[in-house]
């Protein structure tokens, strides 16, 4: 019973922030200076006459709260309006850049996690020695680079090797071999600098909470029954260290969701970081809240996730 | 076994990546870099340039603007005819042109067009300023066209309106939601739209019905770069042909790269420094927050007299650009002013001190008169480095500048509200010099709701807009332009903005893979951004010998990178098996 409360608790919270978040997107942008109309227009033969169609096409000409209205409305609907920028729904301009977003920022979450919280143990458990310097000096080196400067360093450092830009070439040939080739080829750049940007912060994270471990009675414990040391760090320390890292391993899949906009930027990778930051330029109204509705939903429900799995992962969460 | 498994996959991946993807005996393919996103390929909505430059690919208008001096010439009409009153102009639609899905084209299709425009208010968006003038447009044959105005229009040989297929268009329920992406899409002009990855690739290939001839290569790609410098290097690389919009710095880089030519044109952009000359709506109520003091043209005169244009020039556009004067660029020779001996304002900060002083600006006892503020766009390098130079020119005189570097969108919306004293701006101008000219003419300031304007000067002079409605309906192209550079003095005498310079189209191209561009106007022109299609359509490769950017290596690299991966797996768990071994 109390379980069923706890969790309904929890899920209220969530849908409250979801409401929050909407609310939120509908103001937020609002405040972003600048006129669509104006931005979208310049440079043209443009009447006063062409303007005011303009706004009345994208719904600008009414009052505030009438726009407001009928984006919540709509919204419910799962309508989330249609973009300036690209005259489509935007729920459709979401779902196409959602790929590309989920592979490469999921793909380097994953190697970055992997490699982090195995760089992370290693280096606590052989505290002080070489490689424990090297795989700290270097991580902390690359996690102070500016993404930016290392994109375009790897770009011109790796020569003809990898591609400079998007996610596949226009002249490819269309079977799916030669696609997926392509695209794992384009992949290889802008993961890659990805993984070394954030790579250090699982690191770091895993090796301080290994740390705090290592001298814990129930190791010498596991020690003294005979265990190999490889298991005792397997079976016993790591366990108990992986909490923090966990949270922050959810935290970032949430965000996973909203792209990486300066990656995505340097390499034209079209994903919702790109589009995050085309929208900011008209600026799309639209285009920004649904953008905004949809990350920071994946956040609220990454953060939903990760709650209920403490449970399941430390048994001691349940009883606080 | 697993590891055996996993060696062959990466050798199958390997040689599987290895094999290059186009082969040389494939199509000859033009890459272009594109960094503007497109917004529709619908041409009665798409208002962004990138989006007008494709589809003057797709289309051809009803007169084009020739390659060699942009003087009007042939396109879908190929003759025409004002009347004597000059409200009703005749144009014929010659026989024998064709689109691409192999129909005729005739009269019909572009009454059909400007119709469209005429009765649907959608489908005025991107272009209905062309036709506000309209009074009716009929095609009574299949060769003629009739279009009456309602006043005398000289720019009647400008319309910038592509002329689109009835037999599609006429099928459409809504203008609003038709995106125009049914591939092939049927158009008239030199090449056809067959595919288009929003924020990837646009692909077109070259139209075989074209009635000037198909194009000398297959398919011409843009493909989307969001970083110029991403695109610069992809050109090194090989794996862009064509690139434009380089910073000079960019630009210089590419000086001794091989198989990489540059192409230093004539633009048509100009920047210019704006000075709030006391903004006004339309119905003359006061806007924004300018600086009483610009209002009198005297002090507006000697701000302009403070600031060395050839230093800007030289050191800002590190001599990719030439020193600003009247609104239209030299690359529009007929139509461009030069000041006289007796109009010019030379740098002088002596006489500008003289001249503030007499406007009743005296030195104040630390020297300085009064403070302006400026407004740039932060990560525009040059209003970045000009404003320095402003910063000290300015300062020199007794006006110490206080500059802010703002973001796009905020540096427009000072602009449409006038909350400026001086701001950075530009323009791009066209071949027919009504557009930058109308720009700056009373009507063009917002409405009593600040909405509703065009101009960013709020330039608002009776003489000035006089000249404006006697060019628009002198037909004498002698007496037009004698008219226009007299416009382009009177605003220069009043100042409302100082053009500071005119930059240079800075663009760059594998000559390794395509010999030669056709440039607008022949000397000193651009290949991209044209009044027209014709550095796409005259693009000549350099031999089909040359493959279209081999991959193979790279991706056997790519291949190698993955086994490296495994074989450093496997050691990995072969070694920890070990050491588990040995402790135990």
């Amino acid at each position: 019973m109390r379980l069923g409360v706890r969790l309904w608790g929890r899920l209220g919270g969530a849908a409250l922030s979801l409401v929050m978040v909407a609310v939120l997107g509908f103001f937020l942008f609002r405040v972003v200076p600048g006129d669509p109309v104006v931005s979208m227009t310049r440079g043209r033969p443009t009447t006063a006459a062409m303007q005011a169609e303009l706004r009345t096409q994208f719904g600008l000409d009414r009052p505030l709260h009438e726009q407001f209205w009928n984006y919540l409305t709509s919204l419910l609907r799962g309508d989330l309006g249609t973009s300036f920028t690209f005259r489509r729904p935007v729920s459709e301009v979401i779902l196409e850049r959602l790929g590309p977003t989920l592979l490469l920022v999921g793909t380097s979450t994953v190697i970055a996690v992997g490699l982090g919280l195995w760089l992370g143990v290693r280096a606590a458990w052989r505290r002080d020695s070489a490689f424990d310097r090297a795989a700290t000096g270097v991580s902390l080196t690359l996690w102070a680079v500016p993404t930016f400067w290392l994109g375009m360093l790897l770009m011109m450092a790796t020569g003809d090797l990898f591609p400079s830009r998007g996610m596949r070439d226009t002249d490819t040939a269309p079977d799916f071999v030669s696609q997926a080739l392509d695209v794992g080829h384009h992949l290889v750049l802008p993961s890659l600098t990805l993984v070394a940007v954030v790579c250090a912060e699982y690191m770091l994270v895993m090796r301080s909470s290994l740390l705090e471990e290592m001298h814990a009675p129930y190791l010498t414990t596991a020690r003294a029954k005979g265990l190999r040391d490889d298991l005792v760090r397997r079976r016993h320390a790591v366990p108990n260290a992986v909490l923090p890292a966990i949270t922050l391993v959810f935290l970032r899949f949430g965000l996973v969701v909203a792209g990486a906009i300066t990656t995505e930027t340097v390499f034209s990778w079209p994903g919702l970081g790109l589009l995050f930051y085309d929208a900011l330029t008209g600026p799309d109204y639209f285009l920004l809240q649904g953008l905004l509705v949809v990350t920071a939903g994946a956040v609220v429900v990454m953060n939903l996730l990760a709650e209920l799995l403490y449970g399941v992962l430390d048994p001691r969460v349940k009883v606080v | 076994m697993r590891v055996k498994l996993c060696a062959l996959l990466a050798i199958a991946m390997t040689l599987g990546m290895a094999t290059p993807s186009a082969t040389a005996q494939g199509p000859v393919i033009l890459k272009v870099a594109i960094v503007q996103q497109i917004d529709s390929m619908n041409p009665f909505l798409a208002v962004f340039q990138s989006s007008t430059e494709i589809n003057r690919l797709m289309y051809d208008y009803l007169t084009a603007y020739a390659a060699d001096d942009q003087r009007v010439t042939e396109g879908l009409a190929n003759r025409w005819e004002p009347s004597p009153d000059k409200l009703t102009w005749t144009f014929t639609v010659p026989e024998g042109k064709k689109w691409s899905d192999g129909q005729l084209v005739t009269a019909h299709d572009v009454a059909f067009t400007y119709n469209l425009m005429l009765n649907d208010e959608v489908a005025r968006t991107a272009n209905g300023s062309f036709v506000t003038n309209f009074a009716s447009v009929a095609a009574p044959d299949d060769r003629t066209v009739v279009i009456r105005t309602k006043a005398p229009q000289v720019t009647m040989l400008a319309l910038d309106i592509p002329i689109v297929p009835r037999h599609v268009w006429e099928k459409v329920p809504s203008i609003k939601d038709y995106a125009n992406d049914r591939m092939p899409v049927v158009g008239s002009g030199p090449f056809v739209l067959t595919d288009h990855v929003a924020g990837q690739f646009i692909k077109l290939k070259a139209n075989k019905n074209y009635w000037r001839g198909p194009a000398k290569y297959d398919e011409l790609h843009f493909v989307y770069f969001q970083n110029s410098d991403a695109a610069v290097q992809a050109l090194t690389k090989g794996e862009i042909d064509l690139v434009n919009r380089m910073a000079p710095a960019q630009f210089d880089s590419l000086g001794d790269k091989p198989g990489v030519t540059r192409n230093k044109a004539q633009g048509r952009r100009f920047v210019e420094l704006l000075i709030n000359p006391g903004a006004q709506t339309r119905t003359g109520e006061p806007i924004g927050d300018g600086h009483a003091a610009l209002k009198d043209v005297r002090v507006r005169r000697a701000l302009a007299q403070a600031i060395d244009l050839d230093a800007l020039v030289q050191r800002v556009s590190l001599g990719y650009a030439e020193k600003g004067a009247g609104l239209v660029p030299p690359v529009f020779g007929k139509w461009h002013w030069q000041p006289g001996e007796q109009e010019l304002r030379k740098f002088d900060p002596a006489a500008a001190n003289a001249a503030l002083d007499a406007a009743g600006h005296p030195r104040k006892a630390d020297g300085t008169r009064f403070g302006l503020r400026l407004v740039g766009r932060a990560g525009r390098a040059y209003d970045e480095q000009a404003s320095e130079y402003l910063k000290r020119q300015l300062g020199d005189i007794g006006i110490p500048l206080d500059v802010r570097l703002v973001s796009d969108n905020q540096l427009n919306e000072a602009t449409t509200v006038a909350t400026y004293d001086l701001a950075f701006s530009g323009w791009a101008t066209n071949v027919d010099p009504d557009f930058v000219l109308g720009l700056h003419t009373c009507a063009q300031r917002p409405g009593a709701d600040g909405k509703g304007g065009t101009s960013d000067a709020y330039f608002c002079d009776a003489t000035y807009d006089q000249l404006y409605a006697r060019q628009l309906s002198e037909f004498d192209e002698g007496k037009r332009v004698e008219i226009v550079k007299q416009m382009q003095a009177r605003f220069y005498d009043q100042v409302p903005a100082v053009v500071l310079a005119y930059e240079n189209a800075l663009e760059a191209y594998r000559s390794d893979r395509f010999a030669r561009f056709t440039t607008q106007p022949a000397q000193g022109g651009v290949i991209m951004a044209q009044n027209g299609m014709w550095g796409y359509y005259g693009a000549e490769p350099a031999g089909r010998a040359a493959p279209p950017s081999s991959r193979g290596p790279a991706l056997a690299i790519g291949g190698l990178v993955l086994l490296a991966l495994v074989v450093v797996g496997v050691v990995v768990a072969r070694r920890r098996k070990a050491t588990a071994g040995e402790r135990e």
